[in-house]
């Protein structure tokens, strides 16, 4: 064996030699990892859905289906809109601070949607991701039967499996097992009852 | 030593590749090529006008082409896309499901056709119609007989009459074998503006055959430089060790 | 309690790796297998294929793994789902091409692992078991690529699955029953596809890897021969350790690395520029789906078969049989299990072998690869003729070994090693 070992040469080499090995096992992981990501087919069925809210009547809902998820989409009655701001005490999170939306929800304020009288929202109960049901009518629980709401619960989004209860914009009462607010997708306008769930601008139709 | 095994794949390799042109008349050379983004444009364009009628692209995806080719969302949905299809769908034909009553057969997918047959089959095939009154359409194929697909390009190319030469067989009895064709009737186009548009029809196929293939080829450049880079370290590592061993 | 059990051991002090080698035996594998394994110095260019061959079954182990996730073993999705891979999935592509590289690449590196022992005497005394482990890594080797090779569903999968299939059914008497055992019905159907990808993804591994590491741990039982086939036990220093010997690490594992990288270039070269390999790797009528009722105009097994497949060809049928094609094929494989046995010279390394030896192998070696080329085209012209004159020559190699070997010249030995690559 040679005594006279360039050890620094050595110390040199060897870190350039796993130093770009490491590189290399490093870009080698990416298209590992990145495998795992949707494909494009999950892509494509989790494409944007397009709905067509003008023949809701008011008072009424209907329920898409997104990326696997149910969406409601509620044409609110005038009349209870203005009542959206009166409550803001009873809630858990009025602001919706803790909720997960879209920045031009929030900005929104109570009626947390980009036009007021069409709601929209993730039919997914932030508790445990049952679906709620729907009554939106103050003291009208026509579709929450059996349940008693109690004379002060202005209409909203009832959760038949422990009993969270929300208010019209989906924003969730205090003391209720629900945590937060409904999550609120991203979606847009594509004319002015044309709504395209999954995307933040639609082109005008 | 080294070179033993170098000639061993390459032994392999001529061997594989003889395989592929046995058998039948030549394939012409179709000149295709990969990287000519507006040939492939316009194939795409030549081939949702005059194929997609018939011929489904079941694994190839409108929105992953028209990134692939450079085309945009309005040129895709305005030019491309005829069937009602959404962006991201994958590329189906127009065609009943009773065209096999039309045709004999479903015509087939083309997705796979250069990968299974190759470019130069598409071109000399889409080249190869030569009128035939024996069969249904009134056209033969000189690379794939008996095929059962119309000359749809026809009014293009105009018609083809085949060349029969007298070779007589091993019994010395006469028999007349098909060896080309020949222009019979001018179509619209010139021969060369009709070898252009099927160079960029086979080439587009050969895209929708492998669409990575040209990103495949771009990345592999960096992959080797990153490999030799890797090599010449390592080498140099096991001289400085190698220096102990006497 | 009063005091934890001290180690016996007062190197195994209170770090982390102490506390592992106190109860895992740590430190000492990767002494007795790395570290402290003395391997000769004397390697030459041959002597790479061996890690590569680790690498590239690592290789296929994980893309294979990552395929299985998106893979659907059913006729009537497993074609649709390769091309799934390829096109929809992230980097799907790549992860495919890797693993139908790295089949072609398994064969090519084994090939050239099983010349070296043939080259130098590494399958004699000591070593028999090294041998008959590889040997059986081989055949495993062979089941698994042709199994995986199904799994597309391309019209070349059902085909070649067909033929393969219908070899079992020339045996006597349980030659009918047996085919239908395997299908699992009366033709190559949904059954088959499952039970194949089964066993791919499963039961194969599982052996390839115990086989793996019982070669491994048999060849560090005796140590490495080398390209002198001399025993480097015979010299040591005051330590013990052969005199002509080097530790694995760090030599040859930096040494290995080049060949790595090497490896690595010609790898990549392949997938990202030639990943059919002009019909080679991937075959062009395996693009079209498995359709029972078109044959490909041409059948032809992948290209690690052909000379296997060449030589079932070449014996005609014969007392109203077939079964002798199948076993001259199956012959053929199980004669390399006692080539151990067969070599009869006093010495082991080429380099002091007469010239027999060194033109039975040299034409042992061209008619395997004639015989490759055979098996890839059609039976026509000078190739069937070829094949049977290979196949008489494959056997000639290994059947005459115990005489030719004997008898043949051979030089002086040396007692040391004679010098590094």
């Amino acid at each position: 064996m040679n005594d006279e070992v360039d050890h620094s040469r050595r110390r040199l080499l060897t870190a350039a030699t796993v130093g770009t090995g490491a590189i290399g096992v490093a870009f080698a992981a990416v298209p590992f990892l990145s495998s795992w990501q949707p494909s494009a087919r999950a892509k494509a069925l989790g494409a944007p859905v397009e709905v067509d809210a003008s023949k809701l009547e008011a008072g009424q809902m209907l329920k898409v289906v997104w990326r696997g998820q149910a969406v409601f989409v509620v044409r609110r009655v005038k009349s209870s809109l203005d009542q959206l701001g009166n409550h803001d005490a009873m809630l858990a999170d009025p602001q919706s601070d803790d909720s997960a939306q879209p920045d031009y929800i929030k900005s929104s304020g109570p009626a947390r949607a980009r036009n007021p009288e069409y709601w929209v929202g993730l039919a997914v109960c932030t508790h445990l991701g049952c679906s709620p049901l729907g009554a939106f009518e103050a003291n009208n629980s026509f579709q929450v039967a059996g349940a008693d709401l109690g004379a002060n619960w202005p209409g909203g989004f009832y959760c038949p499996c422990h009993g969270s209860k929300y208010d019209l914009s989906g924003r969730v009462f205090k003391s209720m097992p629900a945590p937060k607010n409904l999550a609120i997708p991203p979606y847009a306008f594509a004319s002015d009852a044309r709504i395209v769930i999954g995307v933040d601008d639609a082109p005008k139709v | 030593m080294l070179k033993s095994s170098v000639l061993i794949t390459l032994a392999l390799f001529s061997a594989g590749s003889a395989m592929a042109e046995e058998g039948g008349i030549d394939l012409q050379s179709s000149g295709a090529d990969i990287t000519n983004t507006e040939s492939l444009q316009r194939g795409a364009r030549n081939f949702m006008n005059y194929c997609s009628g018939c011929h489904s692209l079941k694994y190839v995806r409108y929105n992953r082409m028209a990134v692939d080719l450079k085309i945009s969302e309005a040129q895709l949905a305005g030019n491309l896309m005829f069937t009602g299809d959404k962006s991201f769908d994958t590329v189906n034909s127009a065609m009943p499901k009773d065209a096999e009553i039309w045709f004999g057969k479903q015509p087939p997918d083309l997705s796979l056709m250069a990968r299974a047959r190759g470019v130069d089959y598409i071109y000399s095939f889409l080249k190869g119609f030569y009128a035939d009154k024996t069969r249904p359409w009134g056209v033969n194929n000189l690379y794939l007989p008996s095929a059962a697909m119309p000359h749809v390009l026809a009014e293009k190319q105009g018609l083809q009459k085949p060349i029969f030469k007298n070779e007589p067989d091993a019994h010395g009895s006469a028999r007349m074998v098909l060896v080309g064709v020949a222009a019979m009737s001018p179509g619209a186009l010139k021969p060369e503006e009709y070898d252009q548009l099927v160079r960029d029809i086979a080439n587009f196929l050969d895209y929708a055959g492998e669409p990575v293939k040209e990103k495949r080829q771009s990345m592999g450049v960096f992959v080797m430089l990153f490999l030799l880079v890797f090599f010449v370290f390592a080498y140099l590592l096991k001289k400085e060790y190698w220096k102990d061993v006497h | 309690m009063a005091a934890a059990p001290e180690s016996a051991d007062s190197s195994k002090g209170g770090s982390f790796l102490g506390w592992i080698d106190q109860r895992f035996p740590l430190t000492s594998l990767w002494k007795s297998h790395v570290a402290e394994y003395y391997a000769p110095k004397n390697f030459n260019f041959w002597y790479y294929f061996g890690s590569l061959a680790l690498l590239i079954l690592v290789n296929q182990l994980v893309t294979g793994i990552f395929l299985t996730m998106n893979y659907k073993p059913s006729s009537a999705e497993a074609f649709a789902s390769i091309e799934y891979i390829m096109r929809d999935v992230n980097w799907g592509w790549l992860i495919r091409y890797l693993h139908s590289t790295g089949a072609s690449a398994f064969f090519i590196v084994v090939y050239l692992h099983m010349f070296r022992a043939l080259l130098y005497g590494s399958h004699r005394k000591p070593r028999e078991l090294v041998w008959i482990f590889g040997c059986l890594i081989f055949l495993l080797l062979m089941a698994e690529g042709f199994m995986g090779y199904v799994l597309p569903w391309g019209n070349m999968s059902y085909w070649g699955a067909q033929v393969i299939v219908s070899l079992f059914g020339s045996l006597p008497y349980i030659g009918g029953t047996l085919v239908e055992w395997i299908r699992g019905d009366y033709y190559i159907a949904d059954a088959t596809l499952n039970r194949f990808f089964a066993l791919h993804v499963a039961a194969l591994p599982l052996a390839l890897i115990f086989l793996v590491v019982a070669h491994v741990m048999a060849l560090h039982e005796v140590g490495s021969n080398n390209p002198d086939g001399i025993e480097i036990k015979k010299y040591k220093d005051a330590q013990g350790h052969p005199l002509d010997g080097i530790p694995f690490h760090p030599y040859y594992t930096v040494k290995d690395l080049v060949g790595v990288a090497g490896f690595l270039l010609l790898f990549c070269g392949v997938i990202f520029f030639a990943p059919s390999f002009g019909g080679l790797f991937l075959e062009a009528p395996n693009f079209e789906p498995a359709n029972a009722l078109q044959t490909p105009p041409h059948i032809a097994p992948v290209w690690y078969f052909t000379p296997f497949y060449a030589m079932l060809r070449a014996v005609p049928s014969f007392a109203g049989t077939q079964v002798w094609g199948v076993l001259v094929m199956g012959a053929s494989i199980v004669v390399l299990f006692f080539v151990p046995w067969l070599d009869r010279s006093p010495v082991r390394s080429i380099r002091y072998r007469g010239p027999i030896y060194k033109v039975m192998l040299a034409v042992f070696v061209l008619s395997f690869i004639a015989l490759g080329v055979c098996g890839l085209k059609p039976p026509s012209g000078i190739y069937p003729t070829l094949a049977k004159v290979c196949t008489i020559l494959y056997f000639a190699f290994f059947l005459l070994m115990p005489w030719y070997t004997k008898f043949d010249s051979v030089k002086p030995v040396p007692e040391r090693v004679t010098g590094h690559a």
